[in-house]
């Protein structure tokens, strides 16, 4: 499943310093209250989990419900004492799974 | 019983709007479309509601029940940041910060957002972790009409803390097409 994603976040830190990271991911979390043109429910079609990892250890997850809008943004701080890979995965409905990773340089 | 809920919570909103005063005379056929559907046989209402999703919670005190597992739950340290008027509901920026530190044997554990009026009362919730230096986080929400925003934070220590946060919403989320 391919998704279109936007991370925001320094690739290169200062050790202990405090940075943002910004994601964003394209999809149309459809909610499942709504009604097409045809006025048949519109199947819930949404993403439900959000995790980002540092190394393997947990920095920040999110469960995510149809109130959360279409193209789903967070936003959250970081700060790392040393160099690693960052992975962040959503999951959703119909099966929805998309992975992204980000090298991370601590100087 | 739930119909009858959703039936109210639509005719409630509408009756929030029109008092207020605040809609623009653009919006009105959409809210003449609201009423429609605000008057919609008990049927259709409660075909809709056995069509919601398993995990939604009756009311927003058991939704907010299911995440502190019955914990006493204090005012305080919790700020729900948001506009306080909305003209697009569909949209929404909302920042959650909790006035706590951050360290490993002391922090935030985990964030939930409530709504008081949507379809659904969980908006999301967020694990945190002493990795992220302040408890803060930031995304972009829908709201179905004027209403109360409830955050709820999990301390490590599994203390819970509340804020909440009153908005007005000229156009709603759920008329969209």
């Amino acid at each position: 499943m391919t998704a279109r994603t936007l991370i925001d976040m320094p690739r290169q830190v200062k050790r202990g310093e405090i940075f943002e990271i910004r994601v964003m991911i394209g999809h149309p979390m459809e909610t499942g209250y709504r009604r097409g043109s045809d006025g048949e429910r519109l199947p819930r079609d949404i993403l439900t989990e959000f995790r980002c990892e540092f190394e393997g250890e947990a920095v920040f997850s999110a469960r995510l419900y149809p109130a959360i809008s279409a193209n789903p943004y967070l936003s959250f701080g970081m700060v790392a004492d040393r160099s690693g890979e960052l992975v962040f995965s959503w999951r959703g409905d119909r099966g929805f799974a998309h992975t992204e990773r980000v090298a991370l340089v601590v100087v | 019983m739930l119909g009858g809920a959703v039936a109210g919570v639509v005719g409630g909103a509408l009756g929030g709007a029109l008092g207020r005063g605040a809609v623009p005379a653009g919006l009105r056929a959409v809210v003449a479309a609201g009423a429609w559907l605000a008057s919609t046989p008990a049927s259709l209402a409660s075909t809709a509601a056995s069509q919601s999703l398993p995990d939604a919670a009756p009311s927003l005190d058991a939704a907010i029940r299911a995440f502190t597992g019955g914990a006493p739950v204090r005012a305080g340290k919790v700020r729900v940041q948001i506009a306080p008027l909305v003209d697009n509901g569909n949209t929404v920026p909302l920042s959650v910060t909790v006035d706590h530190p951050m360290r490993a044997d002391d922090h935030v554990a985990a964030i939930a957002v409530f709504s008081e009026r949507n379809p659904q009362h969980e908006v999301a919730s967020f694990g945190l972790s002493p990795r992220n230096p302040a408890a803060k986080v930031s995304t972009r929400i829908r709201l179905a009409t004027s209403q109360k925003l409830v955050a709820v934070a999990r301390l490590s220590d599994g203390s819970h803390w509340s804020g909440e946060v009153d908005v007005i919403v000229t156009l709603a989320a759920c008329i969209e097409d």
